[in-house]
């Protein structure tokens, strides 16, 4: 069986999505991006909902849409397992009846697609839910049963649409690693969209980035979190990004400043990725092992979890971890004045693409 | 105060006369009298019937209405409007200038096909659907225009058809508006009057309604029309006390 493979050009008045994707059997694969990228559109050409102006998309070798050969099969000939954001179970059905649904729109008996339901039911513990109304169910609850009633279809991809997006943070943890547990196990390509990095890097195996309709950034999730590619995903994941060009391991930043790095190899046009908690701050010039320091005035001020996130506006501008006493012993405010440092060996060079 | 007090009385009163002025000692002779029975009979028929008829078209033309674009939408909409303002004498007197003997549909009706609508019991229910049939599609086609498309977008993907899609996701996911709509036409069938008399006449067991009853009872035996009155009454209370039940749940659910 072969995967998915899509060249999707969708244009529209004010937005063009260009993109070109593939997704392995087996292999998850999360499309992320900001709010208006196209991820919503990307799942809905694949499933049908939309059509593509040019392109060809391909589930193994069924052709499902491609318009210069005028193909286009409608949604409920596709094949495809959608888990939608709000997952949009069937109100007036039980849960048993929203899984049989699948296999009995397909033509199979009443007994067969009981049977087929049975089966998921069983596979995903919806045992005990089995008689039970969608709107009796919890989050992580009614997010099994969509994902029971996309597989029981038999689909040959499974689309999931914010999988997390209906659910409230203290539940996100727990049905995230769920999920991932039982998307290891299934053998068809999934592609999951999603706007939390959270999402793509412990559910997928891949990440694309989808930024105004075009992709960014492919690769493996750790690549992409390590080495991002755009302010945009840098900032997602809570990463300094500079772009700036390398000299024998002296990085000229573009926006002024200038950093240091371990490694030498890199030179010409590079990026720069640098964690948060790298930085530190002082009241006085430091003395010591870091090989770069500079100096800075406050800009913001944030609690991030039991750290405090420090904008400091200087060259380079950048983000700073440090923990609350820090922030007393500092006497720091917006407006104070503060020294920064990092090690060489915290800044991740690398080419910019 | 006093002229909210004054509206009250004056929408209760009337009905508070018909509860004291009915015949309740003879109620029961009155109600099982051959015309009494007869005029019940053909009314629980003929606005049954017309019922099914605007369930049978006017639920596609509600879904069109909501779901398709097409030219002369606007129009059909506001078309659809119109027998809920027209005077039913109107809508009498225009149904019998298109089924009549001499309508311009009617003539052929009758000269191929041997049909004539006015003055039969076929023609009391064409005239009650002409008249009611609005209200189950303006309450069905709001509810198909304020139901979220997207569960039928995910039915789709789960492989059904349209029309799988419309009978085992729409209709069930619209029900209670289904409901609603047809007690409302039931209701406004049952009572119609205008466009019945005048597109059917007032035979007795032939087109002569519960309303066309009363209304010769009322110069004939007036205890009669009183007593098909309460009738009435009762079936309207029963309306009203349907449709709260839906209206709570629905609001209870939204």
């Amino acid at each position: 069986m072969n995967g998915l493979t899509a060249k999707v050009r969708v244009a529209r008045d004010d937005f063009t999505l260009d993109v070109d994707i593939a997704a392995q059997p087996g292999e998850v694969v999360a499309v992320i991006g900001p709010n208006g990228a196209g991820k919503s559109t990307l799942l809905r050409t694949i499933c049908g909902l939309t059509s593509i102006s040019q392109g060809q998309i391909a589930l193994g070798d069924l052709v499902v849409d491609e318009p210069d050969r005028g193909i286009w099969l409608a949604p409920d000939r596709r094949h495809t397992g959608v888990v939608f954001q709000d997952y949009l179970l069937f109100p007036h059905l039980s849960v048993r009846d929203n899984i049989s649904f699948g296999p009995r729109s397909a033509g199979q008996s009443r007994s067969q697609s009981q049977q087929a339901a049975n089966h998921w039911i069983e596979r995903l513990a919806l045992t005990e839910l089995a008689d039970r109304k969608p709107s009796t169910l919890s989050g992580g609850q009614a997010q099994r049963v969509a994902l029971a009633r996309a597989l029981a279809t038999d689909p040959l991809v499974l689309l999931l649409d914010e999988p997390m997006g209906a659910l409230d943070v203290a539940t996100r943890l727990d049905v995230r690693a769920e999920l991932r547990t039982h998307l290891r196990d299934i053998e068809i390509p999934t592609l999951l969209v999603t706007h939390d990095p959270l999402d793509a890097l412990v559910l997928a195996d891949r990440i694309i980035v989808l930024e105004n309709g075009r992709v960014t950034q492919q690769g493996k999730a750790l690549d992409v979190a390590r080495r991002p590619a755009t302010t945009y995903v840098a900032r997602l994941l809570g990463l300094n990004l500079l772009r700036g060009k390398a000299n024998d391991g002296t990085i000229t930043l573009d926006a002024g400043g200038v950093l240091n790095a371990a490694a030498k190899s890199d030179s010409g046009d590079v990026l720069v990725a640098v964690r948060p908690d790298a930085i530190s701050l002082h009241a006085n010039q430091p003395e010591g092992s870091a090989r770069n320091v500079w100096q800075g005035v406050v800009d913001a001020i944030e609690p991030i979890g039991d750290r405090v996130r420090v904008t400091v506006t200087g060259a380079p501008t950048v983000m700073a971890d440090v923990t609350t006493s820090a922030i007393v012993e500092l006497g720091l405010a917006k407006g104070s004045q503060v020294w920064l440092s990092t090690k060489a060996t915290e800044l991740e060079v690398y080419p910019a693409a | 105060m006093v002229p909210a007090l004054l509206a009250l009385i004056f929408l209760g009163l009337p009905l508070l006369a018909l509860l004291i002025k009915a015949p309740w000692d003879r109620l029961w002779q009155v109600l099982t009298s051959p015309t009494s029975l007869d005029a019940l009979r053909l009314s629980l028929t003929t606005a049954s019937a017309a019922t099914l008829v605007a369930f049978i078209i006017g639920v596609p033309l509600a879904w069109l209405l909501a779901r398709q674009e097409f030219v002369g939408r606007k129009f059909a909409r506001a078309l659809v409007t119109v027998p809920l303002v027209l005077p039913p004498v109107v809508g009498g007197i225009a149904l019998l200038l298109a089924f009549g003997r001499r309508g311009i549909v009617g003539q052929y009706l009758d000269q191929w096909f041997g049909i004539t609508l006015p003055f039969t019991t076929p023609g009391v229910v064409v005239a009650e659907a002409f008249v009611a049939m609005p209200f189950l599609i303006i309450t069905v086609e709001g509810a198909l225009r304020s139901l979220d498309g997207r569960f039928e977008d995910a039915a789709a993907t789960l492989g059904a058809s349209r029309l799988t899609i419309f009978r085992r996701v729409t209709l069930p996911l619209i029900a209670p508006s289904l409901i609603a709509g047809a007690v409302l036409t039931f209701a406004r069938a049952l009572g119609e009057f205008g466009a019945t008399i005048t597109f059917a006449g007032n035979l007795p067991g032939v087109t002569q309604t519960l309303p066309l009853a009363v209304y010769v009872g009322l110069e004939g035996d007036p205890a009669e029309a009183v007593a098909l009155s309460l009738v009435l009454l009762a079936v309207s209370v029963t309306v009203l006390v349907v449709l709260r039940d839906k209206w709570l749940r629905t609001g209870a659910s939204a």
